[in-house]
């Protein structure tokens, strides 16, 4: 059955159908319950599952991430949203030094399936803190799995299957897409969460983006076709692991590579994948691999964000560079 | 703030055996110690001279270079008896990292325990099996992590009445040092758990030290007092009386397993030696303290009762010694002979499900191993 849903919708409905499916799933973080989360992706959840499974924390994030470990290791399996990307950051310990490293310390006698959701990126005029893009400094460590969908058909199964994941998982949604509508399949079996997915065909170049960056990537794409390129678009999906076989076999069809992502370019996931791809697909590169990001800066006050942030004239000009070489 | 102003009073302790060995009677307490007959009370005593032994022996290993670290408990064998005696099988227990004899008391093999610490192992036994969980090295890392798994209790015993709680229902013990109790994780552990009135005994080893920074550093005033602030029974109790944190620790879980939430205990107690021996105590504490702290030594004050009433002879110690002999010389020969695991096992426990990057990283590190055992066979 396919219904239109926003992004955020999306995700309500995945979080019911976990909450419905297994009743060792819970969901805990601040103002989740009554309120239904300051971005109502849990709104009237407490209702239907009552508040010892809808939990509102008290606010503490090592506390929430350090619960919820708790809670995995006794067999649940808990849901917990951190209210913003710049307040992940009381929890990184939990989440590094505890969550990420439980299996490999037990030597895999224990999991610990925990779900971070981690609403993320900028674009939507907020005051700091509110607009960041962490993801590399936990993509950096070994034991985590992170995802971040792009649309409401992924919303829907990716986060179900973070939650089925036996690993600990964060998925980081774009926040400035969470009112994106689209078309959810409830039936068809999704694409498994891990792996990238080519979601515009092309020739001449490729685009790898995620998350909030995968519109203005198509969007990219539709402008080069005026001046004549055919650009592939990648929706990389799951940050870690990265899909290196997709867009491997991408590069070696179009020989050009641009990733774009709104962390900072310097240390970021653009350039694992410059480096990986490089490794694997030398000789069918035209042109190095060209990242676009963030710059080496506080995420900027939401005035001059705009600049800041990729677009598609920075994309249309790193494609211009590509195509120069 | 003076010394002195910090320091535990005696007279705000419970205690039931004094430091020159006298038994006293508790109003609250001795309820909680009906079943301690003289067999128990020999009991503890072994408990506690086979933990020094094994830490003994697991001090000479690292000094002889066959452990990487070690972490000696010497003065706190009392705290970690008396405590882990009082819990049941099925409670969990959350140990930070020195609780050697919390471990005694749950079964976990001495010999798994020193896994860790030779370096082949990043937690060393099944905490599934005894409800003993992996040390914790970050500190206060573990205190979330035992309110989570009390709140997940609860979420079990959902609808379950005190009664039914109180006979069947589990409970969590968290253990942390005076220099654990100023991390904020300790903090938001205990909010959260008073919040959610999860069954989880807070138990508080004060050893006075934070490696070398003494408790006044740490808090001005005894830690028991900020119990009231999260809303929760505090206890301050001799830790050095393996019968008063019998007592004190029985109350607790009983207080904490019926449903009433957590409690908050405070061992005082005192580090007679290093923290780690990678520390030198000597560098930062007075020897006039040590020398003031040595009688109340937990052992020594049982043995005094113990002999006073006739409950042991020379005999008695005599065995005691020949057997923690033989424990330190199984542990030493099971230390050594621990295999060492392969780098590819560690490619397979990162993560539970499937993942290309250990796929491709473990099959270049098998490449890269194999291309050696072709150049020795080349040599050969």
């Amino acid at each position: 059955m396919t219904t239109t849903m926003t992004l955020a919708k999306a995700i309500t409905s995945g979080l019911d159908k976990i909450l419905d499916t297994n009743d060792k799933s819970l969901l805990m973080g601040e103002d989740i319950g009554r309120l239904g989360g300051v971005y109502r992706v849990t709104d009237g959840l407490i209702d239907k599952y009552g508040s010892h499974r809808v939990i509102d924390s008290p606010l503490g994030e090592a506390g929430i991430v350090g619960t919820a470990v708790g809670m995995a290791l006794r067999g649940f399996s808990p849901i917990v949203e951190i209210q913003f990307d710049g307040f992940v950051f009381p929890a990184f310990n939990q989440i590094t030094t505890q969550l990420a490293k439980m299996h490999a310390r037990s030597e895999g006698r224990l999991t610990a399936p925990v779900v971070i959701r981690i609403p993320y990126g900028g674009g939507i005029g907020s005051i700091e803190h509110h607009s960041e893009s962490p993801e590399a400094l936990f993509a950096h460590t070994a034991g985590l799995r992170i995802i971040t969908p792009s649309n409401a058909h992924d919303a829907y199964w990716m986060i179900q299957q973070a939650a089925g994941c036996q690993d600990p998982v964060i998925v980081f949604e774009p926040k400035r897409r969470y009112w994106l509508k689209g078309d959810v399949d409830t039936e068809t079996p999704a694409l498994d969460a891990f792996k990238a997915q080519v979601v515009r065909p092309g020739t001449d170049a490729t685009i790898v983006a995620y998350g909030p960056l995968v519109p203005i990537a198509l969007a990219t794409a539709d402008a080069a076709l005026e001046d004549g390129r055919s650009i592939e678009v990648i929706d990389l999906r799951s940050i870690s692991p990265i899909d290196f076989d997709t867009i491997t076999e991408s590069v070696q069809k179009t020989g050009r590579l641009i990733v774009t992502h709104e962390a900072p370019t310097f240390g970021g996931i653009g350039g694992e994948i410059a480096a990986r791809i490089t490794e694997r697909a030398f000789l069918s590169l035209e042109a190095p691999v060209l990242r676009v990001g963030g710059f080496h800066m506080p995420y900027p006050v939401s005035k001059v964000e705009s600049q800041y942030l990729p677009d598609i004239d920075k994309l249309l000009e790193a494609l211009d560079r590509s195509f120069a070489y | 703030m003076t010394r002195a102003a910090t320091q535990a009073t005696e007279s705000d302790l419970i205690q039931i055996l004094t430091p020159d060995g006298q038994r006293h009677s508790h109003e609250t307490y001795d309820a909680y110690l009906g079943d301690v007959d003289d067999q128990m009370l020999r009991g503890f005593y072994r408990d506690m001279a086979m933990t020094r032994r094994f830490d003994q022996e697991a001090t000479a290993l690292q000094r002889q270079g066959q452990l990487a670290l070690w972490v000696p408990l010497r003065g706190q064998e009392a705290a970690q008896i008396g405590s882990g005696r009082a819990t049941r099988p099925n409670d969990y227990i959350f140990p930070t990292y020195r609780e050697h004899g919390v471990a005694l008391t749950r079964e976990v093999s001495f010999s798994e325990m020193l896994r860790l610490f030779r370096g082949i192992s990043g937690g060393g036994w099944d905490p599934r099996e005894n409800n003993f969980h992996m040390y914790t090295m970050v500190l206060a890392a573990q205190m979330p992590h035992a309110a989570g798994y009390a709140m997940a209790l609860n979420m079990e015993q959902h609808g379950w009445d005190e009664e039914r709680r109180a006979a069947e229902g589990n409970a969590v013990v968290a253990y942390f040092g005076d220099g654990s109790s100023t991390e904020g994780e300790t903090h938001e552990s205990m909010v959260f758990a008073n919040s959610f009135n999860a069954p989880v005994v807070y138990f508080c080893q004060n050893n006075q030290y934070a490696i070398s920074v003494p408790f006044e550093v740490q808090s001005k005033v005894p830690l028991v007092n900020r119990a009231a602030g999260y809303g929760m029974p505090g206890i301050r109790v001799d830790g050095n009386d393996v019968l008063a944190v019998l007592a004190v620790t029985r109350w607790a879980l009983e207080h904490a397993r019926s449903g009433k939430g957590p409690v908050f205990i405070e061992a005082v107690t005192y580090r007679l030696g290093a923290h780690t021996t990678a520390d030198d105590p000597t560098k930062y504490r007075m020897s006039e303290e040590e020398k003031q702290w040595a009688p109340k030594d937990p052992l020594v004050r049982l043995e005094t009762y113990l002999r006073e009433n006739n409950l042991v002879d020379d005999a008695f110690f005599e065995q005691l010694a020949t057997d923690a002999d033989a424990m330190a010389a199984k542990v030493r020969d099971d230390a050594m002979a621990f295999p060492v695991p392969p780098l590819a096992k560690s490619f397979e426990q990162v993560y539970a499900e499937a993942h290309p990057l250990i796929q491709e990283e473990l099959a270049w590190h098998r490449e890269y191993e194999a291309g050696f055992a072709d150049a020795a066979e080349g040599e050969q």
